[in-house]
């Protein structure tokens, strides 16, 4: 496996670019660096253009890559990358970055796509007393659901803002964790979504007594 | 539809709409000379424009000056200037008069996406990236412009995380014909996103500003979140590695959290992992914010961890707490609650 810095931008031929919901997709092309889960890559269309960072969706042992992205209508490029097809060209960096969700017990919390680093956790083996949280607003939000459904059970809470579901909750994750009277102080928790979701969430698991040292946050930007 | 605004364009920007107008290329420095160089607010007083030129920039453009909406006075001569940036958003700029000098503040984002611990714009998450107009306008807007002596980029939002809209306002500002000031009377802030940072170090000669709040990886993870991507080690590689010249100036900037950073082991790490980078840091007392699980260290903490730095031979300051009953205080910039709930995906 290759060396290299972690910033400069190699090409990659995709293997595939699926959509698994609406506006939401999954790149992957061959991996050839090992990683860390949790660890994000840097994705351009062009080696000379801005790259934008995604967290790796798939496990160390997995021989692709995984991205997990969903389309920014506004974006310069998540529409034309959800238009990418097997054999086009991405730039990516190597790995970087330490969000490592390893510790047992642990709480994981994400929402929306934000689900990318736990399923690397998830699919590298992490999987010792975990409780995964996760927020979106419909019920095809709850990207790799079968991933966790059947393994975690009960410790898989899936929040969903706009509709309802059978064992969904309905509401908005923040919602649910306000309403637990007892959130457990012993134990790490793992934040990852946008800034407004990571904010709200550290200040209400701060309210309920988790100390900010057990608070691991990654914001995807 | 609103116009777009020809306040921000830079003189390679204004030649291309010249040349796409058909107008001789030597419009755009003329244009370029009204919006920036004086004191007019209307494309029709661009007197030394033809009167076809005029014509073709008022059917496509505006001028683009924004007034601000509020201004609050501080006890201390601070004044924080509201201005809106588009449909319910909202951003401030800090004026803080001082008896040598006088710096603005300006905002580069509504909100932030970086989520630190310590900072109330964090709190209102990111609503939109500014334009090199909308940052510049925070200069241009306010009755002190031709007081002003120095600009930091430390208002609302992470000025790297808006690499190209700062890049361009900068341009302006620097530019024979902008407002031509010297790179070094302006300073740019971030917490360290690596990859503008290396732009912003290779293509301005603006000075440098890094948030460090903590010497130690995991002690940052817990304060900012920026630390699980781009990692403190790796920022001070690249500045270390860098040559800065003479005059260019690098500096920390490091928030006093009342047991959590301000021990005599910070001090000794900070020395070590600033040996090498000629640089200052700027310490600064915590505005507490609501909710938050920090504290401000005590002057006495302060103190010391200053005389202890300047011992260990790094150049330490700290900075004067301007503004904070009208919470223009670092780390008190907040619209939160102007700001329209945005859609949430949780």
């Amino acid at each position: 496996m290759e060396e290299r810095n972690p910033l400069s931008l190699k090409e990659y031929k995709v293997i595939a670019n699926d959509a698994i919901a609406p506006g939401v997709f999954v790149l992957r092309y061959r991996r050839d660096f090992t990683f860390i889960p949790g660890q994000v890559v840097a994705v351009a269309l062009h080696p000379a253009h801005q790259p934008r960072m995604y967290s790796i969706a798939s496990g160390m042992q997995d021989e692709e890559v995984w991205l997990l992205y969903n389309i920014r209508p506004e974006g310069e490029l998540t529409p034309p990358l959800s238009e990418l097809i097997a054999g086009h060209s991405i730039f990516a960096s190597a790995p970087s970055g330490s969000f490592y969700g390893k510790a047992a017990p642990a709480v994981w919390i994400a929402a929306g796509t934000g689900i990318a680093p736990f399923v690397s956790m998830w699919r590298s083996g992490i999987r010792r007393d975990k409780l995964l949280i996760h927020g979106g607003r419909f019920l095809h939000s709850f990207y790799f659901e079968d991933t966790f459904k059947g393994a975690l059970r009960e410790n898989y809470i899936r929040c969903c803002s706009n509709e309802s579901g059978d064992g969904v909750f309905h509401g908005r994750l923040t919602t649910w964790l306000q309403q637990q009277p007892n959130l457990p102080t012993d134990r790490k928790y793992y934040l990852c979504g946008s800034a407004e979701m990571v904010v709200e969430t550290r200040d209400i698991l701060i309210e309920k007594q988790i100390s900010y040292d057990n608070i691991v946050a990654e914001i995807y930007f | 539809m609103a116009k777009e605004a020809l306040f921000g364009k830079t003189l390679g920007e204004l030649q291309k709409i010249v040349a796409g107008f058909g107008l001789p290329a030597y419009t755009a420095r003329q244009i370029a000379g009204w919006l920036y160089q004086k004191d007019i607010t209307t494309i029709d007083e661009m007197s030394n424009l033809s009167k076809n030129a005029r014509l073709l920039l008022n059917e496509h453009y505006e001028f683009g000056l924004t007034p601000f909406t509020k201004v609050q006075t501080s006890t201390d001569g601070t004044r924080k200037y509201l201005f809106a940036a588009g449909d319910m958003k909202f951003i401030e700029a800090a004026y803080i008069p001082e008896e040598e000098r006088s710096t603005l503040c300006v905002s580069s984002q509504v909100g932030c996406k970086m989520g630190c611990l310590f900072c109330m714009t964090g709190k209102q998450g990111f609503q939109t990236n500014l334009t090199a107009g909308q940052i510049i306008n925070q200069v241009r807007s306010i009755p002190e412009t031709a007081k002003l002596t120095n600009i930091v980029y430390m208002g609302m939002g992470e000025p790297l995380d808006n690499i190209d809209e700062v890049m361009k306002s900068l341009e302006i500002m620097t530019a024979d014909w902008g407002y031509g000031w010297s790179p070094k009377r302006i300073t740019v802030s971030t917490i360290g996103i690596i990859p503008a940072m290396r732009l912003f170090l290779a293509q301005s000669q603006c000075h440098l500003a890094v948030s460090m709040h903590t010497p130690f990886e995991e002690e940052r993870q817990r304060l900012m979140p920026i630390e699980n991507v781009y990692k403190l080690s790796e920022v001070l590689d690249i500045i270390r590695n860098f040559d800065l010249g003479r005059q260019r100036r690098v500096s920390f900037e490091y928030i006093m959290f009342k047991g959590i950073n301000d021990t005599p082991r910070h001090v000794k790490e900070l020395a070590r992992i600033l040996n090498g980078i000629r640089c200052r840091i700027n310490l600064i007392r915590f505005h507490p914010i609501p909710g938050t699980p920090l504290e401000s260290s005590t002057d006495e903490v302060i103190e010391q961890f200053m005389i202890d730095l300047n011992e260990k031979g790094i150049r330490t300051t700290l900075r004067a707490s301007r503004g904070q009953d009208i919470f223009a205080a670092c780390g008190l910039l907040s619209t939160k609650e102007l700001v329209k709930r945005q859609q949430e995906d949780y």
